[in-house]
């Protein structure tokens, strides 16, 4: 009860921030669907054939939900990145946090929380958009907006715990670069992943990308077992506690010396 | 008299580092107690871990009759903390930062809304309540900070080098809120490598250094104790020879620039100077300070 408490409290500070800032931040939360539904559905798709590969829908459609989780992926990136760094370091908004009844694991709860959240309200206006512009199959895209928020999660909070252990922000466009692009690009949101040489498959399977786009796709079409299904949930949720259990522990090595 | 903080052989060590080498400390209700020494001398390790947000190493430490290790949480709901960086929430107005820091001890909104209008006012900040906290000047995010650790009534408040930075403007305006509290009965415990502030606001300090406290008591005890009632200080000409002159004084220090003659009465010293023929370039005669006991214990200057 007093650890929801707190963290809730954590949650309220993003929250009063929000207030103030919505207004920058919403651009980015809507021009992205936009821009890429455009882009890649409408334009690119345009010249796409549909194949029994790929369900026989519209590549429009096709893409959709896996761009939920993509563009939640995204976002997950950078609130665990600079963000983190700059609590710790810039602002030192955490060391202020500690400071009174909050612990250090809490800080991390109400952190979390408000990724969550976030990544939670950007899928849902992308589900909007895609549904004004024709790219929504059915009812079926709106598990796109919690399944992207947990697809997202389960890549923030281990990244989370890395983040909270730096001294500077250096690595983050490697991060960028060679984890977060190829991930968006090769993890079966454009095509399958039946098209990618063997030796990557095993890969593709440890991403959370590729868990999150097969439920996210799979429930779109109801194309989706149960146990598969059960078993993407649960890699993801066991990505998700392992990435807050090793970021308590780095939070509390930080804050708490 | 009730102890707010009691300290037995209290150590830290970072590594192989250490930090805090064994010191005892008792601060007493309604008292300002400061932690004098220069940087590197533990006084910010003590100060974490008295704020109960760092762990001690070894030894015994009880604040506000608790122990940090078992009840950190209950203990910081009862303390305010100014800590040597601001951390203030530079994307919030003032306004909000204190409203926000008064949620995280558990506050309601409401209180947290009339409080936050109460410390706007003591820390005269009010005509900014609702500008953001980035552009504001060093002097008025000190005081925000200052706000901020009262938002929650602390009975002990710890400011660790609250005003390294300020210009003496700023400073002096600080000192004066430090006083109106103290004068609220709030137990201060204060670090600062500033001599001047230490004798300004302590009522009783410990001079540390290489995380060992190497003397207590008032400021005036100290003073008493370590130091002359006078010091003559003489300048000479940068590389010129430093003339003997410990045949003048109690004790002569050697500074590179200066020497200091230690006496009861500084300007009869400086006649008999004048007497023996040296000409220094320039000569004070100023009352001793803290400054000067911390120069006898620990042959160093405090600021340098």
């Amino acid at each position: 009860m007093q650890t929801l408490k707190a963290s809730w409290f954590g949650f309220e500070k993003h929250w009063t921030w929000y207030r103030r800032n919505w207004r920058a931040t919403v651009v980015t939360s809507f021009l992205t669907p936009v821009l890429f539904l455009l882009a890649l559905g409408i334009g690119f798709g345009s010249q796409v054939q549909s194949t029994a590969l790929i369900g026989g829908v519209p590549y429009l459609q096709y893409i959709a939900p896996a761009l939920v989780v993509v563009t939640a992926l995204q976002g997950a990136t950078f609130e665990a990145t600079y963000a983190i760094m700059s609590a710790f370091l810039w602002q030192k908004t955490y060391v202020g946090m500690v400071a009174t009844p909050i612990t250090p694991a809490q800080v991390l709860y109400g952190q979390v929380l408000w990724i969550g959240a976030q990544l939670f309200a950007r899928s849902a206006v992308f589900v909007v958009i895609a549904v004004l512009l024709g790219a929504a199959a059915g009812p079926g895209l709106l598990w796109s907006v919690p399944l992207g928020t947990l697809a997202g999660l389960a890549f923030a909070c281990p990244l989370i715990a890395y983040s909270a252990r730096l001294d500077k922000p250096d690595s983050f466009t490697t991060i960028f670069r060679f984890v977060l692009m190829p991930m968006m690009l090769f993890t079966g949101a454009y095509f399958p992943v039946s098209q990618l040489p063997d030796w990557l498959v095993p890969l593709v399977w440890l991403t959370p990308a590729w868990h999150g786009i097969e439920l996210a796709r799979g429930t779109a079409f109801g194309t989706l077992d149960l146990l598969p299904a059960l078993g993407h949930i649960a890699f993801l949720t066991a990505m998700t506690a392992a990435g807050i259990a090793l970021a308590v522990k780095t939070f509390h090595r930080r804050l708490a010396v | 008299m009730e102890n707010l903080v009691e300290a037995k052989a209290l150590t830290k060590h970072f590594g192989t580092f250490e930090a805090v080498r064994g010191i005892d400390v008792e601060v007493r209700r309604g008292e300002a107690f400061g932690f004098l020494g220069p940087n590197g001398a533990g006084k910010s390790s003590t100060m974490r871990m008295i704020s109960c947000v760092s762990g001690r190493t070894g030894g015994e430490l009880k604040v506000l009759g608790m122990d940090p290790d078992v009840d950190g949480p209950k203990i910081r709901a009862r303390l305010g903390v100014v800590p040597q960086l601001d951390n203030l929430d530079t994307e919030l107005t003032v306004r909000q930062n204190l409203q926000v820091y008064g949620r995280y001890f558990g506050m309601s909104r409401q209180k947290c809304r009339e409080k936050a209008t109460e410390l706007l006012e003591f820390a005269q900040l009010s005509d900014r309540a609702d500008h953001e906290v980035e552009p504001l000047s060093g002097g008025m995010k000190r005081r925000l900070t200052i706000a901020r650790s009262l938002v929650n009534d602390p009975e002990l408040l710890l400011l660790d080098e609250p005003t390294t930075g300020l210009d003496p403007q700023a400073r002096h305006l600080l000192w004066d809120r430090l006083f109106r509290l103290k004068q609220d009965g709030v137990t201060l415990i204060i670090t600062t490598h500033y001599m001047d502030e230490a004798e300004q606001l302590c009522d009783r300090l410990v001079v540390m250094d290489g995380g060992r406290i190497a003397a207590e008591g008032s400021p005036a005890e100290l003073i008493g104790r370590y130091s002359t009632r006078e010091v003559l200080e003489l300048r000479f000409q940068p590389g010129a020879p430093k003339p003997d002159l410990e045949r003048f004084a109690e004790r002569v220090e050697v500074l590179p620039d200066r020497l200091l003659l230690y006496t009861q009465d500084g300007e009869h010293t400086l006649g008999k100077v004048h007497e023996a023929g040296v000409q220094p370039v320039q000569s004070l005669v100023r009352r001793s300070s803290l400054e000067d006991v911390f120069l006898k214990l620990t042959g160093r200057t405090l600021v340098d």
